[in-house]
């Protein structure tokens, strides 16, 4: 933010970067070979939806899109906090679907000037344990961040950062440990 | 390229930034006349005499320096020792975690630093903000806040609490008050001077003279200084409120809190609002009783409801088109 924002008091609304997120099937890849993690084929878009018809004609549309494409329909969830979840199944050896499909969710929002509403995508993987892993994407920050869920609200903190050494190379990993955010109940994880 | 649906709101911003202009020119205004009432009587008394003057000035200057250094560097410590607030991890129970999990939630959204986070054990529903800059800043909820607002509603008041944070508040409303506090300072001190200074040197009749101008100077200043500062901070307010719906993208969700909180503390005992003035320009909506109208709005930190539900409204309007 630029001195004349802050004299005046604006702040302009983040747009999200989107290009990264491409680096994920790559990702999905290094992943399987360095440790027993498997994508589960589901991922998923989590915004914050506006309010007003503009937003949820926009919203309508990305599902209808969406529906048309895969086999399986989205499944939308909105979560406690009132944040949108759009939770896309694609066969488990398709990441590159996936992502395609996740990328037209984001397109559509920052087309239709919603591009600031989009909080982050998870990528849900599995291992043969059962324990599950979700590579979260931050929109606004173009990073990555592995986030591990163990059963009440904990999280494991080892395999998190060990997952970080596996895909260093491969994604931007978000430097800031203070913003790996946990996300309890995420859909699709 | 995408479009954006930020739209800022030129009328607030140039409004905002003739309060900072006017308050500028107060301040300058203050220095050359301060200058040339000493340079004026001090030739007249030939010379030498102005000393006392000076130094009255300059202890002004320098313990209101010394207090707006001190409020801007500690301001998240005052508020939190005053509001009695403690700092809370998201392992303190459920209502820390779910206030723990919106601010999470808006810093990414807003890509910000996350703040400190803390409750402060009273009923009274309010929420404030404070900090230098966004690595130290605190967001803070009273737990009757927690009690009343719903996840959405709370988020819109997060939301315009971070704003604050984002705008610097702390920053820009220390260096606005400065000149206020310097002028109130060299009232008292002239005051004092006057009554008890005045004896050991009964026979310079001059001095008299200078410290009645300095005293009526500066209290002008601080009363124009005064209304300005108010002004600006309502203005602050206003553009908190525009940042933090369109973060979040629901300006009726903080129009809603707003009515509810509001309606709240038009309840509250006068004996809490006593106790809570001094945190006003802190707070989300200002502790004081309802129904002013008209001369109370201009002494007020906050602007009235219906001023900030119709912003709101209107930015509503835009975000559906």
């Amino acid at each position: 933010m630029g001195f004349l924002d802050t004299l005046l008091g604006r702040t302009k609304p983040v747009p999200p970067n989107l290009d990264e997120l491409f680096a994920l099937p790559s990702a999905a890849l290094t992943l399987e070979a360095g440790t027993d993690f498997k994508p589960t084929g589901s991922g998923s878009v989590c915004f914050r939806a506006a309010e007003g018809k503009a937003f949820s004609d926009i919203e309508k549309d990305v599902r209808d899109l969406l529906n048309m494409g895969s086999s399986k329909p989205v499944q939308v969830t909105t979560d406690s906090y009132r944040f949108t979840w759009l939770v896309c199944q694609h066969a488990a050896n398709d990441p590159e679907g996936l992502v395609t499909d996740l990328h037209a969710v984001n397109s559509s929002l920052q087309n239709g000037g919603f591009g600031p509403q989009l909080l982050c995508t998870i990528l849900a993987f599995r291992d043969s344990g059962g324990r599950s892993l979700g590579l979260v994407y931050l929109y606004k920050r173009g990073t990555f961040y592995p986030f591990a869920p163990l059963a009440g609200q904990r999280r494991d903190n080892a395999l998190e950062l060990q997952i970080r050494g596996v895909l260093g190379s491969d994604l931007k990993i978000e430097p800031d440990l203070g913003r790996w955010m946990p996300i309890w109940g995420a859909p699709g994880l | 390229m995408a479009r954006t649906r930020y739209a800022s709101d030129p009328g607030l911003i140039a409004r905002m930034g003739m309060t900072m202009f006017l308050l500028g020119l107060v301040f300058v205004g203050f220095g050359v006349g301060l200058g040339y009432l000493i340079l004026y009587y001090g030739s007249h008394r030939g010379g030498g005499g102005s000393v006392s003057d000076s130094g009255l000035i300059f202890f002004a200057a320098v313990i209101g320096i010394g207090s707006a250094v001190a409020s801007y560097y500690w301001s998240d410590k005052i508020a939190l020792r005053t509001s009695g607030a403690r700092l809370v991890s998201p392992n303190d129970g459920p209502e820390a975690a779910r206030l723990h999990a919106i601010v999470d939630r808006l810093c990414a959204l807003a890509d910000m630093p996350k703040p400190r986070v803390a409750i402060a054990p009273t009923q009274m529903p309010n929420a404030f903000a404070t900090g230098r800059n966004t690595k130290v800043a605190v967001v803070c909820a009273t737990e009757g806040i927690l009690h009343k607002l719903d996840n959405n509603e709370l988020e819109g008041v997060l939301a315009h609490e971070m704003s604050h944070v984002a705008h610097k508040d702390v920053a820009v409303m220390t260096i606005a008050s400065f000149l206020g506090i310097v002028a109130a300072l060299m009232v008292r001190f002239a005051f004092y001077s006057e009554l008890f200074g005045g004896r050991g040197r009964s026979n310079n009749n001059q001095s008299a003279l200078l410290i009645i101008p300095i005293m009526v100077l500066s209290i002008v200043v601080y009363c124009v200084s005064f209304l300005l500062i108010r002004l600006l901070s309502r203005y602050r307010e206003l553009a908190a409120d525009r940042s933090g719906a369109l973060l979040t993208g629901q300006p009726s969700a903080l129009a809603s809190a707003l009515v509810k909180v509001t309606g709240d503390m038009a309840r509250i005992p006068m004996k809490d609002l006593r106790e809570a003035e001094p945190l006003n320009t802190f707070y989300f909506t200002p502790a004081l009783r309802p129904g002013q109208s008209g001369m109370a709005t201009i002494f007020s930190t906050h602007p009235s409801l219906d001023r900030r539900l119709a912003q709101l409204d209107k930015i509503s309007k835009q975000l559906s088109k």
